[in-house]
């Protein structure tokens, strides 16, 4: 198990190294390579996983089971296709003056700095830490939103700093109690082992009621903010939009997944402790909120990504509902979508970022005739909104159909809801889809150098999910699904 | 339970808990930036001091260590450092006029009875001690939310920042045996870092508004303007 402990050493050897050379010309390159041996690194260690089952450190301080283990890899992979996107990106940015070489080695290190937040999240068996490592991303990110210094960006990654700062400190409160729950177990190992996760996982019947469940609205509420969902949704819309593209991409496609993956597994704590439905209740609660209020906003924003970003609070809002839903099938659809929609999301952020270069503007009337101007990223465009609206045959049309039949199942009340929702998003996404790929070529518009490789290879994987899951992945996905939710769906 | 019947640790512990709440209040109602500093800096030498009780009589070495990062981070870097940010941006002398002082004041004080009453379900599995530390320090998180919406200057959002942070340590030193050594060491980093990002942010948004009052970050809209 070298995987774990190299896929954590990597990215922070990293970090120091773009410190002193991020702004060289090769320092993207180098940045591809390094996310490429994570990805190794994460493979190796999801083989190992799936063929030996969970595995914990002698120390007890990481802990990798087939849950966390595919959020790894699939952070390691959008971490990677975003690397091999954000080099000639950075270096156009540099060209047009928008950043300098200090900058550029900020956004390198920090590149890094946020990978490592990242792993160190999914990895850790310590709740503690675990609020550390979002608080770190949190910290990465945040120089990186306001990297133009424009007004408007200063201004987004203050209010990112300021709403995530203080909401994320509420899920320290809750950490507090649930250390302070533990403390009266008196586990063996004494209290520094109170905090790991397996330790209160194997206890959690023991934990008392009264105490977690003011645990779990706090956790719920401090790692909701990062989730994005309403009404701490405020910073995630202006955020995504003023940071550079491919902070976009990793934030929408990974920072909001890890989240969701604390949520889930205090709920499984606090489901364990109190065998009351109120923590799936209250995810159902804030979930389909945040479903509908995003869906609703989509139809009011002029500038193309803030509209994606309130598509992205719109999937986050699903996937918490689905898990509140609780179920395997509920379950196994969440953990399916999780990954369809980090994986739409971000290439449709990298789309978004090569025409926002064509177009010179992020403002969705100005963006105009992209199919005509360069295909490939009008395409591009077409086809991710298609994905992400939920169109069969992509995946997240399954993982979507498959949240329908579960709530079908045990809520049919909520099923207009959603069907409401899928809707008015899919009318707020094409009704300014339209007019950016087909619309008139405006006079002087240019094709801008384009790697869209990663972009096909996340359409196409979406695609493949949408039409054939592969055995093994399905496999994958009920293991999880089995830890999380007691029993497989397949 | 008479408090008079309780252990000389708990009834310091007790006193220490208001202290805290009212340092908190003391900035709540502060129109001038280096009072509010300087309040800040007592309170993290309260919680020091608070730490130190608890290390004596639990006996726990290892609370001297948080009691001295405690003391380093949250009364001396941090304090100079904001001070020496206000002194530099030339905002000493302005005094904020805080609206409605009285009504804000009167809704820290019935923040502080919503906390007990949130941790009402938590009197069965605790002491007094206990009960009124954690219902205290949720407290103080919440007055800290409140000052960040009543004050507009940036630099009392950050002493809200800290003080929330106060408040959250304060629960985990009173209401249990202290976090683990390296989750405590990994939010004393997380705090600084974050203190150091907001005295760059001080600039940035100094050079972009030209003055830290954050009312006047106002270009991001949902809807164009």
């Amino acid at each position: 198990m070298i995987a774990v402990y190299l896929i954590l050493l990597i990215p922070l050897g990293g970090i120091f190294y773009f410190a002193a050379t991020g702004h060289k010309p090769n320092a993207g390159r180098i940045n591809n390579w390094l996310n490429a041996a994570t990805l190794a690194g994460s493979i190796w260690l999801a083989l190992d996983v799936l063929i030996e089952g969970p595995w914990l450190s002698s120390d007890g301080e990481l802990y990798v089971d087939s849950f966390n283990v595919y959020l790894i890899v699939l952070t390691a992979f959008v971490g990677l296709t975003t690397a091999i996107f954000s080099a000639p990106y950075m270096a156009h940015e540099l060209r047009v003056g928008r950043l300098n070489n200090n900058r550029l080695r900020l956004y390198y290190s920090m590149y890094q700095g946020f990978m490592l937040a990242m792993y160190l999240v999914l990895s850790t068996n310590n709740m503690g830490v675990m609020w550390v490592a979002m608080e770190g991303a949190t910290l990465a990110t945040v120089l990186l939103v306001s990297l133009y210094r424009t007004p408007e960006s200063v201004e987004a990654a203050w209010k990112y700093f300021i709403l995530c700062g203080v909401g994320i400190a509420q899920a320290l409160f809750g950490t507090i109690l649930l250390y302070f729950a533990a403390g009266q177990l008196h586990t063996e190992g004494g209290s520094e082992n109170a905090l790991l996760w397996t330790v209160l996982y194997e206890n959690a019947n023991l934990l008392d009621a009264g105490v977690m469940n003011i645990a779990f609205v706090f956790l719920l509420v401090g790692y909701g903010t990062k989730i994005g969902l309403v009404p701490l949704h405020n910073w995630l819309p202006d955020a995504h939009s003023e940071g550079p593209t491919p902070m976009s991409a990793v934030l929408s496609g990974l920072l909001l997944n890890d989240a969701l993956y604390a949520v889930v597994r205090c709920k499984m704590l606090v489901d364990g402790a109190t065998g009351s439905p109120l923590a799936g209740h209250l995810m159902m609660g804030f979930g389909m909120v945040s479903f509908l209020v995003a869906a609703l906003f989509l139809h009011r924003q002029y500038d193309i990504k803030r509209m994606f970003s309130y598509s992205s609070i719109e999937h986050m809002g699903m996937m918490t509902f689905a898990f509140g839903v609780g179920g395997p099938l509920a379950t196994f659809a969440a953990l399916l979508h999780m990954t369809v929609h980090s994986l739409t999301k971000s290439a449709i952020f990298v789309t978004v970022g090569h025409a926002s270069q064509v177009a010179k503007t992020q403002k969705m009337d100005r963006i105009r005739g992209l199919i005509k101007t360069q295909p490939e990223i009008g395409w591009g465009l077409l086809i991710g909104t298609l994905a992400i609206a939920g169109f069969p045959p992509f995946g997240v049309f399954t993982s979507e159909f498959l949240v329908l039949i579960a709530t079908m199942h045990d809520y049919p009340w909520l099923v207009p809801l959603l069907l409401l929702g899928i809707g008015i998003a899919f009318a707020g996404l094409f009704r300014n889809l339209q007019p950016m790929v087909y619309g008139e070529v405006p006079r002087g518009q240019k094709a801008v150098a384009a790697n869209l490789f990663p972009v096909m290879l996340h359409l196409a994987l979406v695609l493949w999910l949408g039409l054939s899951i592969p055995g093994f992945l399905s496999n994958w996905f009920a293991q999880a699904t089995e830890l999380i939710a007691g029993s497989s769906p397949l | 339970m008479d408090i008079a019947q309780t252990s000389f640790y708990h009834q310091a512990i007790l006193t220490l808990a208001a202290l805290v709440v009212l340092a908190s209040f003391v900035m709540l109602g502060q129109g001038r930036l280096l009072r509010i500093v300087f309040v800040l800096a007592l309170q993290g030498a309260l919680l020091a001091l608070a730490t130190a009780l608890a290390a004596f009589s639990t006996d726990n070495p290892h609370f001297y260590i948080s009691s001295a990062i405690t003391m380093v981070l949250k009364v001396i870097l941090i304090p100079i450092m904001l001070r020496r940010l206000v002194i530099r941006m030339n905002i000493h002398r302005e005094v904020e006029e805080l609206t409605n002082r009285t009504s804000i004041l009167l809704g820290g004080a019935s923040l502080v009875i919503f906390s007990y009453y949130v941790m009402l379900p938590i009197v069965h599995t605790s002491h007094m001690v206990t009960l009124n530390a954690i219902a205290v320090s949720l407290a103080v998180v919440l007055l800290g939310m409140l000052m960040m919406i009543s004050h507009r200057n940036a630099v009392a959002h950050v002493a809200g920042f800290m003080s929330i942070e106060n408040g959250l340590f304060f629960a985990a030193i009173v209401s249990t045996s202290g976090m683990p050594m390296v989750v405590e060491l990994g939010i004393a980093f997380d705090v600084l870092v974050a203190a150091v990002l907001f005295g760059v942010f001080f600039f940035h948004i100094h050079s972009s508004i030209d003055s830290l009052d954050v009312d006047r970050l106002n270009r991001l809209n949902e809807v164009e303007k």
